[in-house]
């Protein structure tokens, strides 16, 4: 694991809200540099309005974001995939009516360098050869797990140093999610943090080397994946037993 | 405010004067004799110093240097609307009947004039608030109906000899068989679709009106129709035309009113925020969206049977898209669903640029910018109804 | 038959003007799902820009050819300003707030602008020169004006061009992907707000292109002129299916078929009634227009 001392991302006290209501009630967590690290808590937790207000597609009412040291509360989303932040986020959200070919080409929208694209789409068709056969064919006639692929091979084409991934075993087969998983820590071999949400808490613990567990819009648990996978509490709540 | 802040909105306001005089410039100064430059500058010149003094007002404003006049204004309202939650509610109603009542015995013709298209528009606005703000359904050819009403009384006064009174109830009916039929054929469609195509219904009305020699004597209208009566007594001053429509008014927003706390004008606002729920929820959908327009028209009938009777004319020029544009804005101005809404929204619409008589030509301007203004400003409108919430999809 | 082929290339025409307008509708409305009431006086003031510009140009001494085309590529710019100073004041600030807010803030400025043209041209009708197009073949009892070859001529070259730019460059990209997805599109690095505003300046210029060919056909143009082409394109947009760009170009052609058809076949003081006639019969047995619509999102 890398330097421990300046996490690449960084919530303090973050607080967010849809109108009146507070969605985050000041979340505080930290991802270092080649880790993953993972979300977990039930519905309506906050999961996935935590990595929209990363993003900033709801906005942070109280708190700071730092990302590479840098205060990121103001920066526009459109900003953060050059930046090397990137969302895969819930219901994976394809283009439906874009071809594959043109959905990977707009993961890669910052991007001028054309020859470097092309190799990289090529490394997305390695890593998923389902999308070579289907390059042609229109995103929202995918599969849920050739979407799910695509939406990620879609935010690799950014060259990510951070990835944020929401859920990405939803509605998909065991057998499926098993594949994403191990693709996911393959992805995170080669460099690339990835925060995970989930609600799959056993796959999503046993992938990550640390996690936080979220309840009504508050951390109220940190710490190493493997202690949280064989904690009590949590074996009770979210891996029913 | 930061100096920052300050800073780029002076930029936004400069930029967007540049922009302005480019836009302006080719309209007034590319002439075939040559270019010129005179009189651009000096329009552009107004709308410099007008929006030069507006930035300041608005900085000195965000400064708080105006609070000392802003402050008792807010406590004002505060205490008003403190009171205005205390009193009883009949009370309230009463003072303002007890107002429109008089209102005709210490003012002049003018005003009579101005306070029957006031009162027209209450009863055009309340209808299609039901169409609109309670069932949901944008109706962008709503005058139509307005005319099929105006047009009905027209004719039956003049070939039957009948009395206003009672081709009052006959308006209002023609004008909802009218809206059932505009209403068939469309509540399948959905939002926008349903927006053209009711546009597209009231052109056709229109046009009808236009065309129809035989029957509507086309664009010359009908002429010398009949003023009501009662009991044989012609109603031939304006004051009294006044109480016709005051009446009529009281009676639209006592039924509008009724309806808006009845089963129906539940079963509408389901309608309105879930329609697929409403549906399973065993709400008639369907037959309940063509009471909407039937109900809605029906108010238009006799707020048109009305105006034939007042004016003691009809063409069809009454009846053309911008009356359908300004009766609703005054529906989404006042603020949908709400009955004083659509009140205060008619008062704003049609009394207020009766203060710009002078600027004839420039009224309709005025009007439209003061459109835009007012929804971005106040996009909820000025009395928001209580029931009317953000869906809960458009929350995210 | 004579009549009917002679009809038929007036209703191409006809249509080709209300396909270019529907463009702009359809495209707008595909990316922020408003129906911009103000497109109809982009056209009107692209109208009144070709003639001013063609009016000075020719004074100017410039080949009438020349004037035409400087001034047909300067009024598709000053509309695409124009579109672009609208939407920034009266559509942007109204994103979040609810759709009929937006519409009636369109309505405004369709007012609003409509009356600035009235009082900076005048009430009454501005002639054009139409003797620049003036001229055109005869077979018998056909003819096809060159003014007539002009319109469909330029209406495939604009066609065309604009297939190019949404089908085949970046900026087309960015624009289906927002009116796919606008969250999704911004979370890719996409600035939708850029996006929307170059929707706006490319409808526009394509209403202005279309008010000058009106200029030219009709011989006038008229401060109130946008008001009829505009609703009838509005409905050839929704006819094609909305948010379709194929489906304007077919619902601007049938609508001006019809407009004509009607007009020599049965009256021409109810031609505007069967367009309207037709799209509501269209729109009652297929709902979601001829093409099918390119809209997700759509709801009041």
């Amino acid at each position: 694991m890398a330097d421990k001392k300046t996490p690449i991302l960084e919530l303090k006290n973050v607080v967010s809200a849809y109108g009146r209501i507070k969605a985050l009630k000041g979340i505080s967590l930290k991802v270092f540099e080649g880790e993953i690290v993972t979300i977990i808590g039930a519905n309506g937790a906050g999961k996935s309005t935590t990595l929209m207000t990363i993003c900033n597609i709801i906005n942070a009412v109280e708190g700071d974001i730092f990302y590479k040291g840098k205060r990121i509360n103001n920066v526009g989303p459109q900003m953060l995939p050059s930046m090397g932040l990137c969302q895969v986020p819930e219901g994976r959200r394809i283009f439906p009516r874009l071809t594959v070919l043109e959905n990977l080409d707009m993961g890669a929208f910052f991007r001028s360098d054309t020859a470097n694209m092309k190799d990289d789409i090529e490394r997305v068709f390695e890593l998923f050869p389902k999308l070579r056969e289907r390059r042609k064919q229109l995103g929202g006639t995918l599969s849920g797990g050739e979407q799910q692929m695509l939406a990620m091979g879609r935010a690799l084409m950014s060259r990510p140093k951070v990835l944020l991934l929401d859920e990405p075993s939803m509605g998909l087969a065991p057998l499926l999610v098993q594949q994403i998983f191990d693709i996911i820590k393959m992805i995170n071999s080669q460099g690339v943090t990835v925060v995970l949400v989930e609600q799959n808490a056993n796959l999503a613990l046993q992938a990550a080397q640390r996690g936080y567990v979220l309840e009504t819009g508050n951390v109220v648990m940190e710490d190493e994946a493997h202690k949280l996978l064989t904690n009590p509490d949590i074996r009770k709540a979210y891996l029913g037993e | 405010m930061t100096t920052q802040e300050s800073k780029k909105l002076w930029m936004a306001c400069g930029v967007g004067l540049i922009w302005f005089l480019i836009l302006l410039w080719p309209l007034l100064g590319i002439q075939p004799e040559g270019l010129e430059f005179g009189k651009t500058f000096k329009v552009f010149g107004y709308i410099a110093v007008a929006a030069v003094f507006i930035m300041f007002f608005y900085q000195i404003k965000e400064a708080g240097h105006l609070d000392a006049v802003g402050d008792p204004i807010v406590s004002a309202k505060g205490r008003f609307q403190e009171l205005y939650e205390k009193t009883p509610r009949w009370i309230l109603l009463s003072i303002v009947l007890g107002f429109a009542i008089v209102f005709p015995l210490v003012t002049g013709r003018y005003a009579h004039d101005v306070s029957i298209s006031v009162l027209i528009y209450i009863c055009l606005g309340l209808g299609l608030n039901i169409v609109v703000g309670l069932a949901g359904l944008l109706d962008l050819g709503y005058i139509a109906f307005y005319g099929v009403g105006a047009y009905t009384y027209a004719l039956m006064s003049l070939h039957f000899g009948m009395s206003f009174w009672l081709c009052l109830p006959i308006a209002g009916v023609t004008a909802a068989v009218a809206g059932s039929i505009v209403g068939y054929p469309t509540l399948r469609m959905r939002g926008d679709y349903l927006a053209i195509v009711t546009l597209g219904f009231g052109e056709i009305v229109r046009l009808i009106f236009n065309n129809w020699m035989g029957l509507t004597n086309g664009p010359n209208g009908i002429l010398s129709i009949p003023r009501p009566d009662i009991f044989g007594f012609e109603l031939n001053k304006l004051w009294m035309l006044y109480y016709v429509i005051l009446v009529i008014a009281v009676i639209t927003i006592i039924a509008v009113y009724r309806l808006n706390f009845s089963r129906i004008g539940r079963a509408w606002e389901a309608i309105r925020e879930d329609e697929t729920a409403a549906e399973l929820m065993g709400v008639n959908t369907f037959l309940l969206k063509l009471l909407a327009y039937a109900m809605g028209a029906t108010f238009a009938g006799f707020a048109g049977a009305f105006f034939a009777a007042r004016m003691r004319f009809v063409g069809p020029e009454s009846f053309t898209f911008l009356e359908s544009a300004m009766v609703l804005a005054m529906v989404v101005l006042g603020g949908m669903g709400s009955i004083p809404g659509v009140i205060l929204g008619v008062l704003a619409l049609v009394a207020l640029p009766e203060l710009f008589r002078e600027f004839e030509l420039y009224r309709m301007l005025v009007f439209g910018g003061t459109m835009t203004l007012m929804m971005l400003i106040r996009p909820a409108g000025i009395w928001p109804a209580s029931r009317v919430g953000r869906r809960s999809e458009e929350a995210d | 038959m004579e009549f009917f082929i002679q009809q038929l290339i007036n209703g191409i025409t006809l249509g080709a003007v209300y396909a270019l307008i529907a463009l702009g509708y359809t495209m707008v409305y595909g990316i922020i799902q408003l129906i911009n009431f103000a497109h109809g006086e982009f056209f009107a003031a692209g109208g009144y820009m070709g003639v001013i510009l063609i009016s000075y140009l020719a004074a100017q001494g410039l080949h009438p050819y020349a004037c035409l085309g400087i001034s047909l590529v300067l009024s598709m710019g000053y509309c695409a300003l124009l579109a672009m100073a609208v939407e920034q004041l009266a559509y942007k600030p109204l994103r979040q707030a609810s759709r009929l807010a937006a519409l009636l803030s369109a309505l405004g400025m369709s007012i609003f602008l409509q009356n600035g043209l009235m009082l900076t041209q005048g009430v009454y009708d501005k002639p054009y020169p139409t003797e620049i197009t003036a001229g055109g073949f005869e077979w018998g009892l056909i003819s096809v004006s060159y003014m007539q070859i002009f319109i469909v001529g330029l209406t495939a070259v604009l066609l065309v061009a604009l297939n190019i730019l949404v089908f085949k460059t970046r900026i087309g990209r960015a624009m289906r992907a927002t009116s796919q997805d606008k969250v999704m599109a911004a979370l890719v690095g996409i600035n939708s707000n850029r996006v929307i505003a170059t929707t706006f300046a490319i409808g526009a210029a394509l209403a202005a292109a279309a008010g000058i060919m009106v200029g030219l056909y009709y011989g006038s143009v008229n401060y109130s002129m946008g008001f009829v082409p505009g609703i009838k394109a509005f409905a050839a947009a929704v006819l094609g299916g909305i948010g379709n760009i194929t489906g304007a170009l077919i619902g601007g052609l049938i609508i001006g078929m019809v407009e004509i058809f009607a007009a020599g076949y049965i009256s021409g003081e109810y031609k505007d009634v069967f367009a309207f006639v037709i799209l509501i019969g269209v729109l009652y047995f297929r709902p979601t227009g001829i093409m099918g619509e390119n809209v997700d999102d759509t709801r009041v």
